[in-house]
């Protein structure tokens, strides 16, 4: 029998083909971005430009392809049987998702790679902590992964479609994102700094800007996507299903 | 020498207070064609999910080899053909069936396969923009893959036009002589009478008849035959002998009831030729399975 590991390897390849080959997933996961570094980064539309641009769009990218284009994939697979036909070859479900996440892993680390370069190229000058932004990323990609699993093994792929591009709109405008919770009202901004979205755009910005001296800042931000992160595992655990 | 690949005990699945399974008891051995046969609801597609691993049983037990189903060694060791999807829509057929190679230690080249059943390797459509046919043929392939020691099919002709039907059929014959045990579900009877070694009738649930397509038809005990409408049964019967009575069921189809032997196809075509009757389609088994499927199904009065 062919290994574990080969497995999972296969099933990540296979992954990335679709992903690669996807149209729609490539304008979530690239075009997007790229589009949101040029338009923040050279307008005076955002305060902070190109500095503040690129840990907002980190955390679209992140969002975008570990949430959004995860969910609606995999909710379409389900739908089409293949997920159903899988269960029945030496394929385990740790082996699928172990090759679903890794693919989801490799369409961010591009997509972040792409974001980055560009915001280089546009004047942007990367300070703090690297180390600590791929940890960062890395609970990221986990928390919105978790959601984006549960979402499309609970629901039909069409309602799937619908909510995971809705939850991008709507995270992407009010979670936090290109609006920091420090400037909205406040007990809007004590809300909204406690969704995953917001989390992760706060902790991009304290640790790439410039060197961290208080770690402390980091706590509530981290805290608040491990919660996150481990209700979508747990939610998805108990209500995915495969057909 | 045979062994059991699938054995079914007591198999129970309901589905909230609906049974859809009603202790269901058969196996299948190495080499054998099973069919399970029946109308649309008879509980034939959650037999097959429950021994695919994937449904649970609600009652009773299935081994694989002597495993439960879903067990890792079980897997590499079978291919399934779902009724419905089990395609990715996106993908080109030689991509899918390569990249499911990987997962099997010893599986079959997808070019070669996917030649053999009619599908261009080169092809650059993807399985959604295929028609019902090719996309059956390349869900086939994708069983047909792990060069399986026990092979599931739910409806393998279904969309299946006339020649790459018979194909199929010669197919699954040689892997069956080759020691594959196979176990498919299909509405095609005529299908099931040439290539299937046993027979499994279902119907709401439970099994009303099992058995060989020669057990089940009564290849010894009818004769049919075609002649102008009309004849005298009444002498037909008196000189065929004791122990056979001739019936019409159908104008111009006559049935005989009693052992066949080669005496009494003599003594039929000796009656014909002297009472200057035109016989054709004398052949012993009377009965059809799609006759032994109907009665085996009706409701009882």
């Amino acid at each position: 029998m062919t290994s574990s590991w080969a497995r999972t390897r296969a099933h990540t390849g296979w992954e990335l083909r679709l992903l690669l080959r996807n149209g729609e997933q490539l304008l979530l996961v690239f075009i997007i971005p790229v589009v949101l570094v040029l338009a923040l980064g050279l307008t005076s539309f955002m305060p902070g430009g190109i500095d503040s641009a690129i840990s907002k769009v980190l955390t679209i990218s992140i969002l975008a392809s570990c949430f959004t284009s995860l969910a609606i994939a995999t909710g379409f697979e389900r739908r089409s049987g293949a997920l159903r036909f899988l269960a029945t070859t030496p394929l385990t479900r740790a082996q699928l998702l172990m090759g679903k996440s890794l693919a989801t892993a490799i369409v961010t680390l591009l997509s972040a790679i792409v974001v980055v370069l560009l915001g280089i190229t546009l004047g942007w000058h990367p300070g703090g902590s690297w180390p600590l932004a791929v940890l960062i990323a890395v609970l990221g990609c986990f928390t919105f992964a978790s959601w984006g699993l549960f979402l499309a093994g609970a629901l039909r792929a069409e309602a799937v479609l619908a909510v995971a591009n809705g939850v991008f709109l709507a995270l992407l405008l009010f979670g936090g994102i290109l609006i920091a919770p420090s400037e909205l009202p406040e007990v809007l901004g004590v809300v909204i700094a406690f969704l995953p979205s917001a989390a992760l755009a706060d902790t991009f910005s304290l640790i790439l800007i410039g060197p961290l001296n208080n770690l402390n800042l980091l706590l509530q931000p981290v805290a608040v996507l491990m919660v996150w992160g481990a209700a979508g595992a747990i939610l998805a655990r108990r209500f995915f299903r495969w057909e | 020498m045979t062994k059991t690949a699938l054995r079914v005990a007591d198999l129970v699945v309901r589905y909230g207070g609906f049974t859809a399974v009603d202790r269901v008891d058969f196996s299948v051995e190495t080499g054998q064609i099973t069919a399970l046969v029946g109308p649309n609801g008879a509980g034939k597609t959650s037999t097959i999910e429950v021994c695919t691993g994937l449904r649970p049983a609600t009652g009773g037990s299935v081994a694989l080899f002597g495993r439960p189903p879903g067990d890792l060694s079980v897997r590499a060791r079978i291919g399934v053909m779902l009724q419905t999807g089990g395609l990715y829509p996106t993908a080109k057929p030689l991509d899918w069936l390569t990249y499911l190679a990987r997962l099997y230690s010893k599986p079959a080249d997808p070019r070669y396969l996917l030649t053999r059943l009619g599908i261009d390797p080169k092809t650059r459509t993807a399985t959604r923009r295929m028609s019902g046919g090719e996309q059956q043929r390349v869900k086939l392939a994708a069983a047909l893959l792990p060069q399986p020691d026990l092979l599931f099919l739910d409806e393998p002709t279904a969309g299946l036009d006339p020649a790459a039907r018979r194909e199929l059929l010669e197919t699954l014959r040689g892997l069956g002589d080759e020691g594959t045990a196979i176990i498919l579900t299909t509405h095609q009877l005529d299908d099931v009478e040439q290539i299937a070694d046993f027979v499994l009738v279902m119907a709401a649930g439970q099994l009303v008849a099992t058995g060989s397509v020669a057990e089940l038809i009564g290849v010894d005990h009818f004769t049919s035959f075609r002649a102008p409408p009309g004849l005298n049964l009444a002498t037909l019967a008196r000189d065929l002998g004791a122990g056979f009575a001739v019936t019409q069921p159908r104008p111009g189809q006559y049935l005989v009831t009693g052992q066949a032997s080669p005496q009494l196809l003599a003594d039929l075509t000796k009656w014909c030729a002297t009472n200057g009757v035109q016989a054709t389609e004398i052949k012993a088994g009377g009965r059809t399975l799609e006759d032994i499927v109907i009665q085996a199904t009706e409701p009882n009065p």
